[in-house]
């Protein structure tokens, strides 16, 4: 028995070191190389976003794929699209930690929870002045990354008014501006409607600088 | 569109696409196991590794291969993350500076070579890429290939006569890695990056955001680990939020198909039975069994996620705690249920935010032994056994010796299939009850009251089936957390191998019997209905009382 577990295992060693390189170097390599292909290069690389001179990638404003809350400069003229609470924000809202990923892992009948998600709705309504009901479900609960780039129609709705008030560009431009970050269901029926908010950051502030 | 009609269309777009590979996959792949003929990459691998190929190897000497491969695989993923320092593309990783610490190599190593895949670190601060790519990749890949390997030596057995020889353990992991997981996970791999999925070799990539601050996003080889993590039903995250993580999962579409990925070969594995022992219709019961299972625990999970009675989740108007706008309550549910059905444990959305009823669903998924439709191979091997305990519940009823596939099911076989799905509860239930009886698990929850008690059930049901997916509120870095945990993922992936290959030498050793006018038939619905029901009474006897503590007082709160 024990020659035998000897046996299978020195030709177990011998198995693994030849598929540690084809598995654990060539593998991951090829497809690496593959993902180098015009098209394929952007996202292997992140999704970044490069600034609107056109600079090259590693100077970028934004990935389309991570969501990170800006914070305006005076909270009293906010221009920014807010994005979805993140578990790793020091406070109930504001930005996240982008050196990891996570949610907060509280169950509904969790007090600090409860807590946390009527103080958002609080915060939010007064910061956009409407109904605390108005507010949707999206915006006063953390998401699974804590990265979410997207929030739903329904949060970006309520945000037009200030946005459009802080930034002095008509409500009709802001609304055509979310418009073109929305994103319907994949293929009509995969997924939830999304607006994408590091995009329509970059659009907005983009259009108020013209 | 409305959304429940639009989640209704998703999950049945996804049952018609496993529809579409039931057959072309299932038959190929008991063509590969098969075949006389090898390729030719394959001999020179024989050649170089000096196995000889055509030697046909006893249940023991199989085991012992499994065994011995397992146990150079742990050691070797621990030393590549205690190496990491001095390892290219490492980028100072680590823990309180660029290395891994033992307990956490440890319990990393364990668990994704268990096909666990449990997460004990933060990726994207711990690991560096070539532990990612040289350790956890090839373990994703060669994980599962012994799993499908273990089932391939069992359906053997049914398929076999009179032979004491259950195939070659060393070709049917080699033609697992090369004919079915590495070119279907390189195709998935480009796909993924064609919907968004990351494929660096640089650490991450800096930005400067409209509002001036200043970021720096993880890059890593995700790609080609994320195909198979799903493809080999493993689920360890490459980044920390896993499939949650866009630069993972960046769309509706690439969620659809890591669903796809994670069910497509377990739900194929029972055509590949069928096609093997020459009755396709015996590997239609079970698939008929799983996929019963798996879409009304989806119904369930997704009515009670859809109407949530936690005061936050009520109070916040829909249960999005804890998950994507992107994939909403219909795509999450269905990664949910799936991942848990599966031995995958890859999360989009985070199960300890669920509903008491969704996440007692995902938790009562692996208590069934992951069965519906279960881990690539573990699956089959799972359900094949829990068909024997159904087949000698009948006989018993009866008064006959049971017979299954033209096999007698005597004392050898039922023992076997008896310490198959002991191991699990046994694990389950002492870990969980030594868990809560010490006084610092209570700091370690992240919720209190009856969800308190299901972070620990679910840590040690998921450790025990090795899916490896947690209720991630519970903080298990304690020595007793780690250690237990880590036994747990050991004995519940070996002992039923070692349990199904005795088994299935067994039953190679046996002469057919033919069926006479009292065998039980075992290709129509009187069977699957026969095979459910034991599949429920099993998991129900056993986990009602721990059940009714945790999920089902939450979901009756």
């Amino acid at each position: 028995m024990f020659s035998l577990l000897t046996r299978q295992t020195a030709a177990a060693v011998r198995l693994l070191v030849v598929f540690t390189i084809l598995l654990g170097i060539v593998y991951p390599l090829a497809v690496w190389g593959i993902s180098r292909i015009p098209g394929l290069a952007g996202p292997a690389e992140g999704s970044i976003i490069t600034s609107a001179d056109g600079t090259s990638i590693g100077s970028g404003v934004g990935s389309s794929l991570i969501g990170v809350d800006p914070v305006a400069a005076d909270s009293a003229a906010d221009p920014f699209f807010h994005t979805r609470p993140s578990a790793s924000a020091e406070d109930v809202l504001g930005p996240g930690d982008t050196s990891t990923s996570g949610g907060s892992n509280k169950s509904g009948f969790n007090t600090d929870l409860l807590d946390a998600v009527n103080q958002r709705r609080a915060l939010i309504a007064a910061r956009e002045d409407v109904d605390p009901a108005l507010v949707p479900p999206d915006a006063v609960t953390a998401s699974a990354s804590g990265l979410d780039p997207h929030i739903s129609p329904e949060y970006a709705q309520i945000q037009v008014a200030r946005v459009a008030r802080v930034t002095g560009l008509p409500v009709a431009e802001v609304q055509s501006l979310v418009a073109g970050v929305t994103d319907r269901r994949v293929l009509g029926f995969l997924g939830e409607p999304t607006v994408n908010v590091t995009e329509l950051n970059l659009a907005v502030a983009a259009a108020a600088q013209r | 569109m409305p959304s429940t009609l639009a989640g209704l269309l998703q999950a049945g777009s996804l049952v018609l696409l496993l529809a579409l590979c039931y057959r072309p996959l299932g038959d190929y792949m008991a063509r590969v196991y098969s075949s006389e003929k090898h390729w030719r990459v394959e001999k020179v691998l024989y050649r170089i590794v000096r196995v000889d190929p055509a030697a046909e190897q006893r249940w023991t000497t199989y085991a012992a291969g499994v065994l011995g491969f397992s146990f150079v695989s742990i050691v070797l993923l621990y030393l590549l993350q205690r190496l990491q320092p001095f390892l290219p593309l490492g980028f100072g990783r680590g823990v309180d500076g660029d290395t891994v610490p033992p307990a956490m190599a440890f319990n990393t190593a364990v668990s994704f070579v268990t096909n666990t895949n449990w997460q004990s670190s933060v990726p994207e601060t711990v690991l560096g890429h070539t532990v990612q790519m040289a350790g956890l990749t090839v373990q994703n890949i060669v994980s599962a290939a012994v799993g499908i390997a273990v089932a391939i030596a069992l359906v053997r057995g049914f398929a076999r006569s009179a032979t004491d020889r259950l195939g070659n353990f060393w070709v049917d992991l080699t033609r697992g890695v090369v004919r079915v997981l590495l070119p279907f996970a390189f195709i998935a791999a480009i796909l993924l990056i064609a919907m968004g999925v990351t494929q660096s070799l640089r650490s991450g990539v800096d930005i400067i955001a409209v509002d001036g601050s200043q970021h720096t996003l993880a890059l890593s080889p995700t790609a080609s680990q994320e195909a198979v993590k799903e493809l080999g039903t493993n689920g360890g995250g490459v980044l920390n939020a896993n499939s949650a993580h866009p630069f993972e999962n960046p769309s509706a579409l690439s969620n659809l198909f890591e669903i796809f990925l994670l069910l497509v070969i377990p739900v194929c594995l029972t055509r590949t039975f069928g096609t093997m022992i020459r009755n396709t219709r015996q590997g239609a019961v079970l698939v008929a069994v799983m996929g019963v299972i798996w879409a009304a625990f989806l119904a369930i999970a997704w009515i009670s996620e859809a109407n949530p009675n936690g005061p936050a989740a009520q109070a916040a108007g829909a249960a999005m705690e804890g998950k994507e706008v992107r994939f909403g309550i219909p795509g999450s549910i269905l990664f949910g249920v799936s991942t848990t059905g599966t031995s995958t444990g890859a999360v989009n959305s985070w199960h300890d935010s669920y509903t008491g009823g969704a996440g007692g669903i995902t938790l009562l998924n692996m208590l069934l032994g992951e069965v519906a439709p279960g881990g690539v191979g573990a699956g089959l091997y799972g359900i094949l056994v829990l068909a024997i305990i159904a087949v000698f519940l009948a006989g018993l009823m009866v008064g006959r010796t049971p017979e299954y596939l033209g096999k007698k099911l005597g004392r050898v076989q039922v023992t076997a299939a008896a310490i198959s799905i002991l191991v699990m509860p046994t694990l389950v239930l002492i870990g969980a009850g030594l868990a809560i009886a010490l006084p610092d698990t209570l700091g370690a929850l992240g919720n209190d009251g009856f969800h308190g008690f299901s972070e620990v059930l679910y840590a040690y049901a998921s450790a025990a089936n090795n899916n490896g997916s947690a209720f991630g509120g519970l903080t298990v870095t304690s020595d007793f957390f780690q250690t237990t945990l880590g036994i747990a993922m050991l004995f519940g992936r070996f002992v039923p191998i070692l349990a199904v290959l005795a088994l299935a030498g067994s039953l190679a050793q046996q002469r057919k019997v033919e069926a006479g006018a009292g065998t039980l038939p075992t290709d129509g619905a009187q069977f699957g209905v026969l095979v459910g029901g034991t599949i429920i009474l099993v998991a129900a006897l056993t986990f009602f009382p721990a059940l009714a503590l945790g999920p089902i007082a939450e979901a009756l709160s």
